[in-house]
């Protein structure tokens, strides 16, 4: 039921993708996909996917995976092609059907955006597919800190980022509890209309809310009294370096972001 | 025949195929008092909620009151009010502003009238031993842990279980709080004839109240019978890493030093009877 639902889509592995520097991995991710807007022709594409397809290869991971990812945003990317293929005007026409008609500039164009938005995806979730939530968080927290400058509390969203990812499971867990304790009172979760629906989770709310505050509380104590303190000089269990390989991988995604822009 | 199991298994991991229960043939009759007791991940709470079907089985049938519950039309409203359940720590299923409210939500959600209502929520804080006219308005988030969680029980109790299942009541109450639980499930079970089922580390608890203890490890019962006959089995309880009641412990280790005494006993009184007797024998000897 609840406890189905997986944070992140993280798939354990130790290849070499997995392995990668987190931060180089977000900045390879945020160089390709904004390269991807570069790209002016099916080549650049072509490129991209040949690429992503080798990192999905050797990073060991499931093909079935990836594409799942892709599922959420299916809708999109056919309203898309929909939208483009009937209402982007030029070219030749190649169908005309009553008030219908589709010219070739629409279906050029409504290819090329689908191949973009369906590249996208695959490319940011090889990035969470390959790195775990804790890495993600200690990269984006090394990345925003030139900006601790400017009186953005890096160290402390990562923390809240961290925490929070970390008690999701432990709320999942706690709602099917108390969901069960008040289905065995009687309690109807799965019937009624919509208003009758939205009351009657209620008793699974309250509960709920009361033991997050609850463990905020307690977890806030428990920090305070080992002093925890953000930012301050803090050291960690996993010390991020950058190896030679992540130097190789941050060339190859800057070269190829080159190809496509020029090509 | 009260609660039936058959040929009861459930994997909740498809992928890894791990068994919570596996196999488990099981009958519970009217008017017993069960104790079940079993090392942590021995599948005992997956067990209790196959009870009142909160859980389904992955394959087996489980017969409440006569209906067979894993049927897709089963009457799982009447299942739910004969089978109650306290989950571990249940006050922190409280929810409503008033104590009244939240005793009366399960009696509201079985659509009674609101005499019977009023009624039930009076006899329920009543049993658990709080005063309706000073609790009735308070909220239930003002009250103590061990106050909280009568509070929970009777919100349980209000529905009139025949069976009531309560999974580690005693967890975190201190020895006041204990001793008046206990007396709490002894009324029930003796002047209310509620069919109780306890599940419980202390086993203090399960051999002072229980008519009959089963043992469970890696989702199967491994022993099932009366507290004497199955507290017998030291080796076996030792091998599942569970403790023998204090008491009895001692015995056995009058016994391992050669003392002729009998180690089927749970409560100090019988015990010092029985001690005072093996020395007056022993001094009879000599």
């Amino acid at each position: 039921m609840l406890t189905d639902i997986t944070i992140g889509q993280y798939v354990h592995g130790n290849s070499i993708v997995h392995i990668l520097d987190p931060r180089i991995k977000i900045i390879n991710t945020i160089i390709l996909i904004t390269s991807l807007f570069l790209i002016a022709n099916f080549w650049g594409f072509a490129i991209f996917l040949g690429f992503n397809l080798f990192v999905i290869y050797i990073s060991n991971l499931p093909l079935t995976k990836v594409l799942k990812g892709l599922k959420p945003i299916l809708f999109l990317v056919l309203l898309t092609v929909i939208l483009h293929i009937f209402m982007t005007r030029g070219g030749e026409v190649l169908f005309q059907w009553k008030f219908l008609r589709i010219e070739s500039e629409g279906l050029y164009t409504g290819t090329f955006m689908a191949s973009r938005i369906l590249l996208l995806i695959m490319f940011t979730s090889l990035l969470t597919l390959t790195t775990s939530p804790l890495q993600l968080t200690d990269g984006i927290e090394y990345i925003l800190k030139p900006l601790k400058r400017i009186g953005v509390p890096a160290s402390e969203i990562s923390m809240m980022m961290t925490i929070a990812l970390r008690f999701i499971p432990t709320l999942m867990e706690e709602a099917e509890k108390i969901m069960k304790a008040q289905k065995a009172r009687g309690a109807d979760f799965e019937s009624g209309n919509l208003i009758q629906r939205a009351k009657n989770l209620i008793p699974l709310l309250v509960p709920l809310f009361i033991s997050a505050f609850r463990r905020a509380d307690e977890l806030a104590l428990a920090m305070e009294s080992r002093c925890y303190q953000g930012g301050k000089k803090r050291t960690r269990l996993h010390i991020m370096q950058i190896k030679r390989r992540d130097v190789i991988a941050l060339i190859i995604s800057i070269a190829l972001a080159v190809v496509v822009s020029f090509y | 025949m009260l609660i039936e199991l058959q040929n009861v298994t459930h994997i909740y991991d498809q992928e890894q195929s791990i068994k919570a229960l596996d196999d488990i043939d099981l009958k519970i009759d009217e008017h017993e008092f069960i104790g079940i007791v079993g090392h942590t991940g021995s599948g005992k709470t997956t067990l209790v909620q196959m009870f009142n079907s909160l859980i389904k089985p992955t394959s087996g049938s489980i017969y409440v009151d006569g209906i067979n519950t894993t049927e897709k039309k089963a009457d799982l409203k009447h299942v739910r009010q004969t089978v109650g359940l306290v989950f571990q720590y249940p006050e922190h299923q409280l929810f409503e502003e008033t104590i009244y409210d939240d005793v009366a939500f399960g009696p509201r959600n079985l659509k009674l009238g609101k005499e019977e209502v009023d009624k039930r929520v009076k006899v329920a804080l009543d049993l658990v031993g709080l005063d309706f006219e000073e609790f009735k308005d308070r909220s239930p988030f003002n009250l103590s842990g061990g106050q909280q969680r009568r509070v929970a029980i009777a919100g349980v109790l209000a529905m009139r279980p025949r069976v009531l299942i309560l999974d580690e009541p005693s967890a975190g109450l201190d020895p006041q709080g204990r001793e008046k639980l206990k007396a709490l499930l002894k009324r029930l079970h003796k002047s209310y004839n509620i069919t109780i089922i306890l599940i419980s580390h202390r086993m203090e608890e399960i051999t002072q109240l229980s008519s009959r203890v089963i043992v469970m490890d890696h989702g199967k019962i491994v022993l099932n019978g009366p507290p004497r006959e199955v507290f017998s089995h030291k080796e076996k309880l030792e091998k599942l890493s569970l403790e023998l009641p204090e008491i009895t412990e001692i015995l056995f280790r009058l016994r391992e030093r050669g003392c002729d005494i009998r180690t089927d006993i749970f409560t100090v009184e019988e015990a010092v009877d029985e001690i005072i007797k093996v020395i007056g024998s022993q001094e009879n000897v000599n």
